[in-house]
């Protein structure tokens, strides 16, 4: 009896609200210290913010857990061990580096825990070696360069020459570029891959690209290597008639002002630059420069467009690991990035990319939107799992 | 481009570049260890802690004020350290040396992360030394040069003091046998001191210089280091020749490294180091002979 009348009070709540009142528990996995500690920050800020801006859509409350994962692989593997099995999170978002997702992609999917990948962007991790638990809100390295090649190629380049750090990421970013640019008509003269993160001065390589007799430079680095990079290119008087390109983390909003006026027109591609013009990139950078003082960097709108397309997943009538994972998979929203949508044959992000130049504005630099080139799905590189259930 | 003469003295510049700013830092770290026989790994985070400096004093007061004051407030630094750690670690043994200031790298790091933040910090070029200059039938970088003139400047500076001058005479005495020069009436103690700060000074002043040539992040000082001792080790402890010419070594055999055998330009260098020990593993010109 008292069962009965216990199942028809929660019927009738059910009723009355059509999400259930869910405790959802999040646990943040990000770099708080170490080399990209910066960037979990950001990351962090626009996660929060977006849980704030989009959590009372639905009926639930969010709970965050946030562990550090100090850029190393183990330890991110032990701390992903502690969210699942101690703290029993529901979802899980974050991760900045390849390295560190590559280390927990097994635990993840073994246990079942859906991963919103909130930066990493080796391309196996939603080719190869997929996961119907991993879907990523960031990019594919591959993704944010490929348009890039054919729209250089469309601009009358023919002749370029490719730098990037010698790691996973910057080969599968140049590779993204050279593959387009070369279909479309383009010449890869020379390609050069530096010492990761143990080269600081580039004057040896930029010596070399000049001599190369290319009509443009396009490189990949990021962080403090971006803003060597920069400065060095400038100070050889390059820019000029080397025209400098790039994938668009050479000159982030996060550090471009460390760059200073060597970034001046530097023309790169990228899925989010602070100035595209939308209603909701608006509401979005006005609230986290009001939160954090910051101009909002591609890494914070990630975080943000994670956090968003958790509460659209709870919105759908996700509860648990499993319905979380599957909602996941099928979240498609419009965002300061533009029309967003998840490929469920990848659980890649299908987003648009942006090429700007980065120019004198009031109070500093500024990006300069010069196209919106239209989004495509990554091609499925090998990736097979189970299709979404309805 | 291999014919183009002007590619090559473009390179050498760059060379030279990098093996100044590698000798600024390698001197004060081997004649400390010369003269102390003390190894100390926290060297490549004075640098860091010098760059910092550099960077905050530059956006109050411009380039040259961090130019001149971060070396003074590196040395004061140093003068901490020195009392506070080193003077005791002094009799310990090299290996709890390289544990101490090993775990100081780590502290500074953590600290200059909190009062700066873990964005990269920058610094603009003065005027004065902007753009570029057209030398050797190649325009080059005046900041660049600046740079080498520096280094070849603090070359001569040291190389005077230390084989013209009785304070020199002194070092020099100190590095060879402190026992004997303690006897003979030196304040080797004290002597220690002056160095000790002199090299943290030094390691500011690269730390300053190299500050608008690179990004001015944490972890610039981890990155340095493993260079710095390469260039001690080949060159040999406790010498200013040994300093100079490990520092061109490693600059030239770098900066060609990357341009003739990009791949195998990050093993080149340390290929050359395991041959110097293996054939002379004092290094090419060590204080004692």
């Amino acid at each position: 009896m008292k069962r009965a009348i216990l199942a028809a009070l929660g019927l009738a709540t059910s009723l009355a609200m059509p999400a259930t009142a869910e405790d959802i528990k999040v646990g943040l996995l990000l770099p708080y210290s170490g080399v990209y500690a910066a960037l979990g920050n950001d990351i962090d800020a626009g996660f929060a913010l977006g849980l704030e801006t989009f959590g009372a859509e639905t009926g639930a409350t969010f709970e965050i857990v946030r562990e550090d994962t100090e850029v190393k692989p183990p330890v991110a593997l032990g701390k992903a061990k502690k969210l699942i099995l101690q703290d029993k999170v529901d979802v899980m978002a974050g991760i900045v580096s390849s390295g560190v997702l590559g280390a927990v992609r097994d635990m993840v999917h073994g246990a079942g825990v859906p991963l919103i990948v909130a930066n990493a962007g080796n391309d196996e991790a939603t080719g190869i070696q997929c996961s119907p638990y991993i879907t990523r809100m960031s990019f594919s390295n591959g993704q944010v360069n490929r348009p890039m090649g054919t729209w250089m190629a469309e601009q009358g380049i023919k002749k370029v020459y490719t730098l990037a750090p010698d790691y996973a990421a910057g080969r599968q970013m140049i590779d993204g570029f050279a593959q387009t640019f070369t279909a479309a008509g383009g010449e890869i003269v020379g390609q050069e891959f530096t010492p990761f993160q143990k080269t600081q001065d580039f004057g040896p390589y930029l010596a070399q690209a000049k001599a190369s007799g290319a009509d443009a430079v396009f490189v990949f680095y990021a962080g403090g290597e971006a803003i060597s990079f920069v400065k060095q290119y400038d100070s050889f008087g390059l820019k000029a008639d080397l025209p400098l390109y790039g994938s668009g983390f050479l000159t982030s909003a996060l550090y471009v002002n460390a760059e200073g006026p060597a970034a001046e027109g530097v023309i790169t591609a990228l899925h989010y630059v602070p100035t595209i013009e939308n209603d909701a990139n608006k509401a979005f950078a006005e609230a986290f420069t009001a939160a954090t003082g910051r101009v909002p960097s591609e890494y914070a709108v990630q975080g943000y467009d994670s956090a968003r397309a958790l509460v659209e997943a709870v919105k759908a009538g996700a509860t648990d690991r499993e319905s979380l994972a599957n909602a996941l998979r099928q979240v498609s929203f419009d965002g300061p990035r533009g029309p967003l949508s998840i490929d469920p044959a990848t659980n890649n992000l299908i987003q648009p990319i942006y090429v700007y130049e980065t120019i004198a504005g009031e109070g500093g630099l500024t990006q300069k939107v010069l196209a919106q080139l239209p989004a495509e799905r990554d091609p499925v590189n090998g990736c097979e799992m189970a299709p979404v259930s309805n | 481009m291999a014919n183009d003469l002007g590619f090559w003295t473009l390179q050498a510049l760059n060379a030279l570049q990098l093996s100044m700013l590698l000798f600024l830092l390698s001197i004060g770290l081997t004649v400390i260890f010369g003269l102390m026989h003390f190894v100390n790994l926290a060297h490549g985070s004075l640098y860091a802690l010098g760059a910092y400096v550099a960077a905050s004093l530059a956006a109050v007061g411009g380039f040259w004020m961090g130019f001149f004051l971060a070396p003074v407030a590196v040395a004061g630094v140093g003068i901490l350290l020195y009392s506070g750690l080193i003077r005791r670690m002094r009799k310990s043994g090299p290996m709890a040396q390289v544990l101490v200031t090993f775990g100081l790298i780590f502290a500074m790091l953590d600290l200059t992360r909190i009062f700066w933040g873990d964005l990269a910090l920058a610094i603009e070029v003065p005027a004065l030394l902007d753009g570029r200059l057209s030398f050797l039938g190649v325009e080059y970088p005046t900041y660049r040069l600046f740079i080498i003139a520096l280094g070849l400047a603090i070359i001569a500076a040291l190389a005077f003091v230390l084989g013209r001058t009785q304070i020199g005479a002194m070092i020099r005495a100190g590095v060879d046998n402190d026992a004997m020069a303690a006897c003979l009436g030196i304040n080797v103690e004290r002597l220690f001191f002056v160095v000790f700060c002199v090299g943290c000074a030094l390691a500011g002043l690269a730390g300053a210089v190299a500050a608008p040539l690179l990004s001015v992040t944490p972890d610039m000082g981890l990155q340095i280091l493993i260079p710095t001792l390469i260039v001690i080790v080949i060159g040999g402890l406790g010498s200013l020749k040994g300093a100079v010419a490990g520092s061109l070594i490693f600059g030239f055999v770098q900066t060609f490294g990357a341009v003739l055998a990009p791949q195998l330009a990050s093993v080149l260098i340390y290929a050359l180091l395991a041959a110097v020990l293996v054939i002379k593993p004092v290094g090419l010109f060590p204080a004692k002979g």
